[in-house]
C-alpha cells in the first residue's frame, strides 16, 4: 500500500516524496527501536543473551565445548566473520566426539526469530514445541543472541 | 516518480526534516511506530495531506512491508 500512497502523494502536488519500501517490518527486523503501545512491552530482541558462546566451523568441537562450559553455558552458536547465523550446538552436540570439527556436529540452519517478536509470544512458541533455546538473528541472518526458555519464563 | 529508499536513507532524510508517515490503519500505529513518523492511514489520505503535511518538504511514505 506504501507505492499506493506514495503516487497519490505525487498527484496532490508533493515535490519530493519517497517510499520505504522495507516498511516497519524491516525497520523492526534490523532491531531498530519503535514507539507505540508495544514499544515498552519486552520482545526477544532485548531478552535474549548476547553473551551466548559463539564458535567457527573449522574449530575443534572438544574446544567449543569446554569453552562454553567454562562460562556456565551448554549452547554456542556457530557464526562466519560476519556474525551471520551458521548453525546451533546444544548440549547433545556439544557432547559428540570432541575431535570432529564444529561443522560435522553442529545442528545446520537451525530456525531463527527476529528481534521484534514479543516476549510472551515466544514463551508460548517455546512451550508448545518444546523448545529450550531459540537463535534471535537480524533480518539479514546476524546473531542477536541466545532465548533461553527461563529469559521468557516459557 | 516517488524514490524507493532504504533504512539508512530514511533516518537521514528525518535528520534532515522529512515528514514520516505511516499509512496503515490507525490501531497498527498506535502499537508500533517509527520514531518521529505521524498517522496517515491510506484511506484518509487524500482527505488529510494537504492539512497535515508541508507539500514543500520532502515527505516519506512507509507501511508493513511492501505489500
Amino acid at each position: 500500500m506504501s507505492p499506493r500512497a506514495a503516487w497519490r502523494l505525487e498527484s496532490l502536488g508533493f515535490g519530493e516524496v519517497y517510499e520505504y519500501r522495507g516498511g516497519k517490518l524491516d525497520w523492526m527486523a534490523a532491531g531498530l527501536p519503535t514507539e507505540g503501545t508495544n514499544a515498552k512491552r519486552p520482545r526477544a530482541g532485548s531478552l535474549a543473551r548476547a553473551d551466548v558462546p559463539t564458535c567457527r566451523l573449522d574449530e575443534r568441537l572438544g574446544d567449543v565445548r569446554d569453552r562454553a562450559r567454562e562460562q556456565g553455558w551448554d549452547a554456542a552458536v556457530v557464526i562466519n566473520s560476519e556474525r551471520v547465523v551458521l548453525g546451533l550446538l546444544r548440549a547433545k552436540e556439544l557432547d559428540l566426539d570432541p575431535d570432529q570439527q564444529v561443522s560435522q556436529a553442529m545442528r545446520p540452519a537451525p530456525s531463527t526469530f527476529r528481534p521484534y517478536v514479543l516476549a510472551e509470544e515466544m514463551a508460548a512458541y517455546m512451550r508448545d514445541h518444546e523448545r529450550v533455546s531459540v537463535v534471535i538473528t537480524t533480518s539479514d541472518g546476524r546473531l542477536v543472541g541466545l532465548l533461553r526458555k527461563e529469559d521468557v519464563g516459557a | 516518480m516517488p524514490a524507493e529508499i532504504d533504512r539508512n536513507e530514511l533516518r537521514r532524510l528525518v535528520e534532515a526534516g522529512a515528514q514520516l508517515v505511516e499509512v496503515l490503519p490507525e490501531e497498527e500505529y498506535a502499537e508500533d511506530h517509527l520514531p518521529k513518523a505521524i498517522s496517515i492511514p491510506l484511506g484518509r489520505l487524500d482527505d488529510e495531506a494537504s492539512t497535515t503535511l508541508d507539500t514543500n518538504r520532502p515527505v516519506i511514505v512507509y507501511c508493513w512491508d511492501i505489500a
